[in-house]
């Protein structure tokens, strides 16, 4: 019986390969190339020692904590400990975003598509399709693990050895093979392939989450979250490599547990209740602007939901943060802040960053929807009644447009509540709001390229998110790894003016949304020009 | 021999009862055409066939064996076509062909595939993105005739097909009838029941209402006559098996169920038949009697909660 609950699964393994052989080596590549690339540029980083243990101090703060993991090794902050303190939790973000996308792609996908129906009706396995699916997924996190492992070593920096570099690629193989696991249990609770990816998506922040809570206050916390778990390793210091045997095993149980729902169900079924709905449909669900809201409302609700989450979880940092300032009357001289302001005042700005960044993720999903609709065939009811192209494409515009200062007003709140909670010296409400809402010009580029990539070039819509990925990149790690000013440059983020710490400049501010709105109304343009693929 | 047996079976999705007691026989080497309205189950029957979903309650077997138990060793003596056929977009029809082959363990005999393509017209060096609806069916069609089947089970196989194609479907599956090979066909297009089938079978509601040779049914039917007589025609609205009477200058219409025919006939000729017409039903009253019937409500609901 088990044979035959896996037949075929070699050969479906091969068709994925096939199937996918330019993403997944695009995958492959980028994680290998960023790891290092990192590396390498570390050679010529932070020259001296003293510089080094400047930096091994500003990592002790809270807020690094939160946004990195716990220091390790900082007694003696050479470049192993570095890399893995600074790079691994970003890096296993990506393998797990990796995972969930391919995992989803290959599982509910399909199965939504009719395609697993058609392998299905041939001599193939129940449970081939998820068997095939994580022998690959196996073998590509193993695949990110031994390259990124043996490339580190090679880039040939003393503390970056061999032992470390191996277990620093086995920790993203491991997390990313968690996230494999998670995805595939989605798969079979779920009955949508967009339910999925919100499911898995929401594992994994409020995993990132939970480590940041649990770095910052109880070390329990952060033992649960699979991204906790995997800095444990303290690669390049100590070497544990319990942390990846443990992420392994829990993989597996997630695994084994996805292969028993997937053969309690039938195909197409999910195990997450589907309620009937309203027999007619809703005034406002009559416009195509109804419709976008109402194809999304779940997204937006979860989104809404996270986005005041992760403001309470940064805000609640704040007042560890500040009792670690006046703790440290040494590090306020090593850092030599403005006297107006305080140290805590500057992280906020580096939060900001952050949390911008995040919030720019629901708006371009709303965004990028229309494209959704157009690749699905879906547009064309639209397009084929009273409604013209400019209609279609302004109704998910304005709710891309609205989306973001929910989310950005919606984390800042949290931020701000929370923070004023546990500080002793709380931060005016407005001068956090303003250090918020200037992003949103930059924001608004973010979406006026996604319009732009829509109506103009919409086979390459997708980039929009490696543009994001990119801009993260440089934003995230570019102040600790000190990337060139023209490197940030290439982002809209890098232009925004640091408040508090900088001055709020109307000009630049101006500029940026200048920018936007040609984009947009390039868009516009283009879109009404095209043809609509279906 | 039994080719595909069904006894009682039963698939109900939550409280919906998709499927109730379905009994359903198709014998060695012969075409049967499975038809019913939308919502029916004619579906979820063949994907319970195909092991795809599970029933709820009741017995399926092909080849004499279990379909849910040896799914995997049927399905290299079935081929399957689907009504809405999605392939892998990024991928070629030829490779997509090649690919369902050689996933059912086949290779196709000699230039069958390359026959196949060449009369289907398929152009197999196309992305399955680019294909037209019914190019991406062809595609299908085409691997299920290329491997060697003992089974065909064809869901709506020429949605989307133009008639030339429909036609050279009609001669692949008039082909493997020669062969000896068992053909389970459902379909809306009833002259391509009516041209292929030796049996059909029913469904309405979840529930077989109907199964035999299209004689067998076309018996169960009602013919129309109209009838001249000499006399005044009487009693006629009071003999079993008579309805719809009416009169038409001089001549009287009615509707005859098939069984009552001889009676009826012996009733009339004692006026004097002057003149006696009788139109066959077609295979539309046919069809058109039993998805009507007293069941038609649950189509009707069935449209409105699906949205
Ligand atoms: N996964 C499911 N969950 C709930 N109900 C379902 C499911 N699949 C099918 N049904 C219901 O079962 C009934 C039978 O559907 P089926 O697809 O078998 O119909 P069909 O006879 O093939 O119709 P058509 O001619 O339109 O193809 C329908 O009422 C349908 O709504
Ligand atoms: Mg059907």
């Amino acid at each position: 019986m088990a044979e035959r609950l896996f037949s075929g699964t070699g050969r479906l393994s091969r068709l994925f390969i096939r199937r996918d052989r330019l993403r997944l080596s695009i995958w492959i590549t980028a994680i290998v190339l960023l790891n290092v690339s990192t590396a390498a540029s570390f050679t010529g980083l932070y020259m001296s020692e003293e510089e080094k243990q400047a930096m091994a101090g500003t990592m002790e703060n809270p807020a690094m904590t939160a946004m990195l993991g716990p220091g390790y090794g900082l007694e003696n902050y050479h470049e192993g400990a570095m890399m893995a303190h600074q790079m691994l939790l970003f890096m296993a973000v990506v393998t797990a975003i990796m995972n969930i996308l391919l995992v989803v792609r290959h599982t509910r996908a399909d199965e939504e598509e009719g395609r697993v129906e058609l392998i299905r009706s041939l001599p193939v396995g129940r449970l081939s399709t998820l068997a095939s699916t994580l022998v690959v997924m196996t073998v590509v996190n193993t695949a990110v693990a031994l390259l990124t492992g043996v490339g580190l070593a090679v880039v040939g920096i003393e503390s970056i050895d061999f032992a470390g570099s191996l277990l620093f690629g086995a920790a993203l193989g491991a997390a990313g093979l968690f996230f494999a696991g998670v995805t595939a249990l989605f798969a079979q609770l779920s009955e949508s392939s967009r339910g999925t990816v919100g499911l898995s998506f929401a594992v994994l922040g409020g995993a990132y989450i939970l480590r940041a809570i649990g770095d910052v206050s109880s070390e329990g916390l952060s033992l649960v979250s699979p991204l906790g778990l995997i800095l444990r390793t303290e690669a390049y210091v100590n070497n544990y490599w319990w942390p990846v045997f443990v992420t392994i095993g829990i993989a597996g149980v997630l695994l084994v547990l996805a292969f028993y729902l997937n053969l309690r169900r039938d195909l197409e079924a999910g195990f997450l209740p589907s309620r009937p709905g309203k027999k007619q449909a809703s005034a406002f669900l009559k416009s195509p602007f109804g419709l976008s809201v109402r194809l999304q409302r779940t997204a937006l609700i979860s989104w809404a939901v996270g986005m005041v989450v992760l403001g309470v979880s940064y805000g609640s940092v704040l007042g560890d943060l500040e009792a670690f300032f006046e703790a440290s009357e040494m590090m306020r001289e090593i850092l030599a802040p403005d006297a107006a302001l305080s140290l805590t005042e500057q992280y906020l700005t580096m939060l900001m960053a952050v949390i911008a960044m995040i919030c720019t993720v629901p708006p371009l999903m709303m965004m990028l929807k229309l494209k959704g609709e157009e690749k699905k065939g879906r547009i064309d009811h639209l397009l084929t009644r009273v409604v013209s192209r400019g209609r279609t494409m302004g109704s998910y515009f304005l709710l891309a447009m609205i989306t973001s200062a929910l989310m950005l007003f919606l984390a800042v709140s949290g931020l701000w509540a929370a923070a004023a909670g546990v500080m002793d010296d709380p931060m005016a409400f407005s001068m956090v709001f303003e250090a918020a809402m200037v992003y949103l010009p930059a924001v608004w580029i973010m979406i006026g390229a996604a319009v732009f990539l829509i109506g103009v070039l919409p086979k390459f819509s997708g980039f929009i998110w490696a543009y994001l990925g990119y801009t993260f990149l440089v934003v995230y790690l570019g102040e600790l790894l000190q990337f060139p000013e023209w490197l940030k440059n290439l982002s809209p983020f890098g232009y925004v003016p640091q408040v508090p710490v900088e001055e709020l400049s109307f000009t630049v501010l101006a500029v940026l949304t200048l920018v936007a709105a040609v984009l947009v109304i390039a868009g516009f343009t283009g879109y009404r020009r095209r043809d609509i693929a279906g | 021999m039994k080719v595909i047996e069904t006894n009682g079976l039963t698939k109900r999705f939550g409280k919906f009862t998709a499927l109730n007691g379905v009994n359903l026989n198709v014998e060695q080497g012969e075409v049967y055409g499975f038809i019913g309205p939308n919502g029916a189950g004619k579906s979820t029957t063949i994907r319970v066939l195909l092991g795809i979903l599970k029933a709820t309650e009741g017995k399926a077997s092909i080849f004499g064996q279990d379909v849910w138990k040896n799914a995997v060793e049927l399905h290299k003596r079935i081929a399957y076509v689907p009504g809405d056929v999605n392939l892998w977009p990024n991928l070629t029809g030829g490779e997509v062909i090649d690919l369902m082959l050689s996933l059912r363990g086949k290779k196709a005999a000699g230039n069958r595939r390359e026959e196949l393509i060449e009369r289907f017209k398929l152009d197999p060096s196309k992305k399955c993105r680019t294909y037209s609806k019914g190019n991406r069916q062809k595609v299908a069609l085409v691997s299920a005739f290329a491997g060697e089947a003992d089974l065909f089970i064809l869901d709506e196989p020429t949605s989307g097909l133009d008639p030339l194609m429909e036609r050279v479907f009609q001669e692949c599956v008039a082909e493997v009838k020669a062969e000896g090979k068992t053909v389970l066909l459902s379909s809306h297009i009833l002259s391509e029941v009516e041209r292929l089938c030796d049996r059909v079978g029913i469904i309405r509601g979840g529930e077989m209402i109907e199964s035999g040779t299209l004689d067998d049914l076309r018996h169960l039917t009602r013919t129309s006559m109209l009838v001249k007589t000499k006399e005044p025609l009487e009693g006629l609205k009071d003999l079993p098996g008579v309805h719809d009477v009416k009169q038409e200058d001089g001549a009287v219409s009615f509707q005859a169920d098939g069984e009552k025919m001889d009676g009826i006939i012996r009733h009339v000729s004692r006026f004097g038949v002057v003149k006696l017409e009788s139109a066959p039903p077609t295979l539309e009253d046919l069809f058109m009697r039993h998805y009507e019937g007293t069941g038609g409500e649950e189509a009707d609901t069935d449209g409105r909660t699906t949205v």
